[in-house]
């Protein structure tokens, strides 16, 4: 079965289907996502889940977006679903009933974009420790990072610091047109490496 | 014969030595320094070639790498170090008994290197206190072996049991005798085919 023979009876389909080499995507209602899964899997043969990404897309309504990513390997297709979710309500339903491998990715998708999944059965952060307070792929997050604490009571690792960017120490610039100059290191202070370098 | 300047031939040479108990000590201590090979990433590869035959740190005592934080004396931080992982190296090293030494191999251990994130701490200095900082992206073997000996001379310059009486030096962790030393790993000598 091809891609675009799943889709035509596909539950919870919103819009045209977009395809672009070879690669098909269709939107996916909110609320019919595992409905539209088990369809996928149990009868178009869908049978592996191979990511699930979040996307921020900053500045549009809705403003995020899960992607799912699936793979028959009966009839070596790809089909890409997806899903909006509005910023006031970062609720979707979890496919870890359909799909195992959907609970670390899950969990990843939670970690990075705080996007929430009902009925997961252990959704915690992934990637960064328990308690951080920021979800860091936002696109309003800042990529050297925000103040928090290091809450590690027992061994007192230090507290996190936002990483020191443009004209910090070792920070080299970008544009120069050479990598001579935009070597930090041969500049003694922060100071003198902008001043050569205006 | 005559006696030369403490050196005395009816007692000294064939079986007996003369010296200060804190050379003796620290002769011993530079000479079997047990690394703890805190691998973290690609520094580490550069770290297990230094432990090969081709470079072979044997040479200096520091060849017996122990994972067991009781039984070694120098942990060398070798990769980036997360902010997630720096709990587990701060309990590491808290396990390691005294006297301990930490060298930061590499510029993601010393600064962060490239990592400008909100996840890589910038510098084990954060939490350790380290005593040789190590530059290259990754070092060679060549530099961490003389970071290594830059380490052994520092050793060498404390006082190991006077210092223990009068406090000064009792903790060589941090402050040690001669502050940190950094080492530049960036030029690795030039090979001649």
């Amino acid at each position: 079965m091809t891609p675009q023979q799943a889709i035509e009876k596909l539950p919870g389909r919103v819009g045209e289907a977009v395809e672009f080499r070879g690669e098909v995507t269709m939107f996916v209602e909110r609320a019919k996502i595992v409905e539209a899964c088990r369809y996928l899997k149990q009868e178009c043969g869908f049978d592996m889940l191979t990511d699930i990404a979040g996307v921020d897309n900053y500045g549009v309504h809705p403003r995020y977006e899960v992607v799912y990513h699936l793979y028959s390997m009966a009839n070596r297709c790809w089909l890409r679903l997806k899903v909006s979710v509005p910023e006031d309500d970062m609720l979707v339903d979890t496919v870890t009933g359909i799909w195992r491998t959907a609970d670390w990715h899950e969990r990843e998708a939670f970690d990075m974009y705080g996007i929430r999944f009902r009925n997961h059965p252990n959704l915690k952060r992934i990637l960064m420790w328990e308690g951080y307070p920021y979800y860091p792929l936002r696109k309003d997050f800042p990529l050297a990072g925000m103040d928090a604490e290091l809450r590690d009571a027992e061994t007192g690792a230090g507290k996190v610091e936002a990483a020191p960017m443009l004209g910090g120490p070792f920070v080299a610039g970008s544009g120069e047109r050479t990598a001579v100059r935009r070597e930090p290191r041969q500049y003694d202070t922060a100071a003198e490496q902008q001043d050569k370098l205006k | 014969m005559k006696t030369i300047a403490g050196f005395d031939p009816k007692i000294e040479g064939r079986d007996v030595i003369v010296t200060r108990v804190d050379a003796a000590v620290d002769w011993c201590r530079k000479n079997s320094c047990w690394p703890l090979p805190m691998g973290l990433a690609c520094c580490a590869i550069e770290l297990m070639a230094a432990g090969a035959s081709r470079f072979d740190i044997a040479r200096f005592g520091a060849e017996v790498m122990r994972f067991s934080p009781r039984q070694s004396d120098l942990m060398i931080v070798a990769g980036t170090c997360t902010y997630k992982m720096a709990g587990a190296v701060k309990r590491v090293w808290d396990q390691m008994a005294t006297p301990k030494w930490c060298i930061a191999m590499g510029a993601c251990a010393s600064s962060g290197g490239m990592y400008r994130s909100y996840a890589v701490v910038q510098g084990v200095d954060r939490f350790l206190p380290v005593d040789v900082y190590i530059s290259g992206c990754p070092p060679r073997p060549e530099a961490l072996l003389e970071g290594f000996i830059a380490l052994q001379r520092k050793i060498a310059a404390q006082k190991a049991i006077a210092g223990m009486r009068t406090g000064e030096d009792s903790a060589p962790t941090a402050a040690g005798v001669t502050g940190p030393i950094i080492v530049r790993g960036e030029y690795a000598p030039k090979v001649k085919e």
